[in-house]
């Protein structure tokens, strides 16, 4: 297996890490806000929160970056690859996470938020006080599982031209035909950089729960 | 009516007496198709003891669930220290109250559960120190202490660092007793605090509860199954049985002379058991 490969797929993996950093992030803020948008007193911040969730998870990852990248310059917004890539795939696993966070706050039990009552709480710090932090480590698990999700849909972003991992893959078997060597390099980088990301998330997921635990 | 209550239907008597801390009027509940409450007049004075006995399903549970906003009633006002609960005066007449209006009300009122409750992300002390820090604006110092002190009259004042989730249940009730009394509120309700225990553990929160009616100025309302304890530590036993008050008076006429036939087959149930 020809080492030479390497360092063009590596400059690849660090674009492929940072999309996944900079979209899991976006994706959290939003998962979040939507989430809690959800389950709003407020009749049109539901129906917005809802919309946004039902729309993004309704179509594909790939049309929405096309959207992202292609069509919105047509109405004078334009992105660059980089920006529209992880915009697309923020919006997209947020929608996923959004529902997550309203399960979560919705499994929190009835009686805690009674407990929250009749201490006097406010509804903004039950919320934030008693239901976010419990809700919390129950996102955990399936959150994990979306930043996994997330690092293996950026190699879809090589369509529109971002140099990350996959794409460099691409461009190598073109310039050198050697295909075999460079997907199974691929199939070794996902996984060295995928591992190290479960483990982490393990990790805190340990953490944050040991006290939980009954 | 309790000896030491005011006549409630006029205010004036309110001025040199306390007046009722609680007082129910005409209050009914309804889920669905089935009334819980039913036109309930009750009342509780400051400082009174009040054990609520009744049968399954008689609205124990609901009458203090609506006095602590946990449920709407239907129809009737509930007055807390002569202030309507559920409703707020506007242009002399009575509205629906707004959350800043609960929140104001409610602050009198405080609340054992039946299943704790305790905030399972929070230390012990923590339990005890939330909200009389975030909601009542005490310094962390001075509700530390309070909660200290609190937990010491508990038995629990060496699980200060502990997670609930490390608590015996007896343990827990006792920390949710010192949470709620943290709070200082005039009334405390107590939703049949014991029944979730093992048997072996029902004996200490019983003692923590005959203390506290016995040195505390805050009114208690006890829903109870633990008879025994009801005669106790009552001034006033009231027989619930279909969303009404079906009798009540002294701990030792209704449970030496109960008039009612229904509190009658009601207690032959339960003490014979
Ligand atoms: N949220 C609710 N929705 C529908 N029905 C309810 C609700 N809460 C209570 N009920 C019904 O209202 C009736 C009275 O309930 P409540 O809990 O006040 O009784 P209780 O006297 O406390 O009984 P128990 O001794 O079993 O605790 C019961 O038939 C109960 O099923
Ligand atoms: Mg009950």
């Amino acid at each position: 297996m020809g080492i030479d490969l390497l360092p063009t797929l590596l400059r690849g993996a660090g674009i492929t890490i940072q999309l996944t950093l900079a979209s899991a992030a976006l994706a959290l803020v939003v998962a979040l806000i939507a989430g809690l948008g959800r389950l709003s007193p407020w009749k049109p911040i539901r129906i917005l929160a809802g919309t946004y969730v039902e729309v993004f998870r309704g179509t594909s990852v790939l049309v929405q970056l096309f959207w992202f990248y292609f069509a919105l310059p047509l109405f004078g917004i334009r992105l660059d690859a980089f920006a529209a890539g992880v915009l697309a795939l923020g919006l997209n696993v947020g929608a996923y996470g959004a529902e997550t966070v309203r399960g979560s706050i919705l499994s929190v039990p009835r009686g805690q938020i009674e407990a929250g009552i009749a201490l006097n709480f406010s509804a903004a710090q039950r919320m934030r006080r008693i239901v976010l932090p419990q809700a919390f480590v129950m996102m955990l698990p399936p959150f994990g599982n979306n930043l996994i999700e997330l690092l293996k849909a950026t190699a879809l972003v090589s369509l529109i031209t971002i140099p990350e991992m996959t794409f460099e893959g691409y461009s190598l078997q073109m310039t050198t035909g050697r295909t075999n060597e460079i997907f199974l390099w691929l199939l070794l980088l996902y996984f060295a950089v995928a591992y190290p990301l479960t483990l982490g998330v393990r990790a805190i997921e340990r953490r944050v729960s040991a006290f939980l635990r009954a | 009516m309790p000896a030491n209550a005011s006549d409630p239907a006029s205010p004036e008597n309110g001025r040199s007496d306390p007046g009722p801390v609680v007082r129910f009027e005409q209050v009914t509940k309804r889920f669905g198709d089935l009334t819980v409450l039913d036109r309930l007049d009750f009342e509780v004075a400051q400082n009174e003891k009040i054990a609520i006995i009744g049968p399954s399903g008689s609205g124990k549970t609901t009458i203090l669930r609506v006095l602590m906003t946990l449920v709407e009633p239907n129809e009737g006002v509930v007055y807390v220290d002569g202030e309507p609960l559920w409703h707020k005066p506007a242009n002399g007449e009575l509205v629906r109250a707004d959350e800043a209006h609960l929140r104001k009300v409610r602050k009198n009122i405080g609340m054992v559960f039946q299943h704790f409750n305790l905030f399972p992300h929070m230390s012990v002390l923590r339990n005890v120190t939330e909200a009389p820090i975030h909601v009542l604006g005490r310094s962390r110092s001075e509700a530390e202490d309070q909660a200290l002190h609190l937990l010491d009259k508990v038995g629990l004042g060496d699980k200060t660092d502990q997670f609930p989730s490390q608590l015996s249940g007896g343990q827990k009730q006792r920390v949710a007793i010192a949470r709620a009394l943290a709070m200082q509120p005039k009334v405390m309700l107590f939703d049949e605090v014991t029944s979730a225990l093992d048997p072996e553990l029902v004996g200490e929160v019983l003692n923590i509860l005959r203390d506290l009616a016995r040195d505390t100025e805050m009114a208690m309302l006890i829903v109870t199954h633990e008879m025994q304890f009801a005669r106790d530590v009552a001034d006033r036993v009231v027989f619930f049985d279909s969303g009404r008050v079906a009798e009540e008076g002294p701990p030792s006429k209704i449970f030496s002379a109960p008039e009612n036939p229904r509190t009658q087959s009601f207690l032959k149930a339960v003490l014979d058991h």
